[in-house]
């Protein structure tokens, strides 16, 4: 019965469920499901499991957004939080408190009726370096899986990048060219950092693996090289000049160090550091 | 600035049954949405167009896998409330059915699931939501309709039996 040329592969069926067959396909596929029962069994099958879904969470868009979820004050709140310095770790440990708590409830009527902030702040400290080694590699697992926007500035703009990350970071940066190690500059973000704007640049390989740097003003001593590693991602830390600087990528010690050589030696030698 | 804001706030109704359908409890979905929010607003400034919308289910589903990561490392509480309940007759059980198939699944696969059928992203936006190819999305997706028709089907018969 089956039609080697209209034979619909289990890809197809799932596309034909989801919508995402173009028209004429989505024909073939129907009359092609009209003769075989057992496959048109499961596409229903499917297609049941994803009405049930519907049914059971699609409601919670006509629920009232709680006043916790408003943007007003979840701006007025992390502002408050942010001025202790103290925010880095705020949205782990809410999710650990949740449950330390014995369940979301606990959380819930801490964040509704307790001003969080004064609890947390205590006196502002310079931001210790595993903190900004934290805030760099965050920002790594959260901007290296980007595909569309994974930059702010274009590589191909770095003389405007220098320019404008060097101003809101409040030092003259040097963005390193990595190409001698077969890496590209992708582009450049600006992120809030422990102690005010961090620069973020990063870099991809031939193979799509992806470095970043992440430096800014940092309030520890100098410090040698630190390697952290967490799973499958790992940085290179330290501090020069009073900036701090994370190489971060994938957990391969010999080629991240490679790559921290070379961006340690073009931030060392750069002539203009003191303006 | 406020075409932003405005984004991020049409997109909270959803943000919230996605995160409802990953966690299965209110609380700790509205904490899930409410970090997110955060992150968001914090690099407000660094966005400069694109999809609002699907920056922010990468921001949920990342903060999602890490509340994982780090639950996993600790007794599971909202497990014990699930078995707790009484089971329902009638649609309500067809419900809880769902609820408890979709918590079989693996994380990844059931945030491909709950992405395409739910939120109604297409194959292309998912994939630059996980950051994975297309292919990947794909597969996912078939292991997480597989694994949620075998517990049905393993369900079923027990459930006629209490009736």
């Amino acid at each position: 019965m089956t039609d080697r040329e209209t034979h619909v592969t289990e890809d197809e069926l799932h596309a034909f469920v989801d919508g995402e067959l173009p028209a004429d396909r989505r024909e073939t596929v129907s009359a092609w499901l009209a003769g075989n029962p057992e496959q048109a069994a499961l596409v229903a099958a499917w297609r049941a499991q994803a009405d049930s879904i519907r049914a059971r969470y699609g409601d919670v868009v006509n629920e009232p957004v709680p006043e916790r979820l408003q943007l007003d004050r979840i701006i007025k709140n992390d502002i408050t939080t942010a001025r202790g310095g103290a925010w880095t770790s705020m949205a782990a440990a809410a999710v650990l408190l949740a449950f330390a708590a014995g369940g979301g409830a606990g959380w819930y009527a801490r964040a509704a009726t307790t001003p969080a902030p004064v609890a947390m702040a205590p006196v502002p400290a310079p931001a210790p370096i595993d903190t900004f080694t934290a805030d760099a590699l965050d920002a790594y697992k959260l901007y290296v899986v980007e595909v569309r926007h994974p930059v702010e500035v274009p590589g191909t703009e770095v003389g405007h990048m220098k320019q404008w990350l060097s101003k809101r970071v409040g030092h003259e940066l040097n963005i390193p060219d990595l190409q001698s190690i077969g890496l590209k500059l992708v582009g450049g973000r600006l992120l809030p950092g422990p102690t005010g704007a961090a620069a973020f640049y990063m870099y991809e390989g031939p193979s799509g693996e992806r470095f970043t740097i992440y430096c800014g003003k940092a309030g520890g001593p100098e410090t040698a090289l630190h390697f952290k590693s967490g799973g499958q991602f790992a940085s290179f830390t330290w501090v020069d000049d009073k900036i701090g600087y994370v190489v971060s990528g994938p957990a391969n010690r010999e080629r991240l160090e490679a790559v921290t050589k070379t961006v340690y030696e073009q931030v060392d030698k750069t002539p203009e550091k003191k303006g | 600035m406020a075409t932003f804001r405005q984004s991020v706030e049409l997109t909270i109704p959803a943000l919230r049954r996605y995160a409802r359908a990953l966690t299965r409890d209110a609380d700790i979905a509205d904490d899930l949405v409410q970090d997110t929010l955060v992150r968001a607003l914090r690099s407000e400034h660094l966005f400069l167009g694109g999809d609002v919308r699907s920056w922010l289910y990468t921001i949920l589903t990342n903060l999602n896998r890490n509340r994982l990561r780090s639950l996993s490392r600790r007794p599971s509480i909202s497990s014990i409330e699930e078995n707790d309940a009484p089971d329902m007759a009638g649609p309500e059980s067809g419900a809880r059915d769902i609820q408890r198939a979709l918590a079989s699944l693996v994380e990844d696969q059931r945030h491909a699931l709950l992405l395409v059928v739910l939120e109604g992203l297409s194959y292309r936006e998912v994939a630059d939501v996980q950051g994975v190819p297309i292919g990947t999305v794909m597969s996912r997706l078939a292991r997480a309709r597989a694994q949620i028709k075998s517990f049905l089907d393993g369900e079923r018969p027990a459930l006629r039996r209490v009736k």
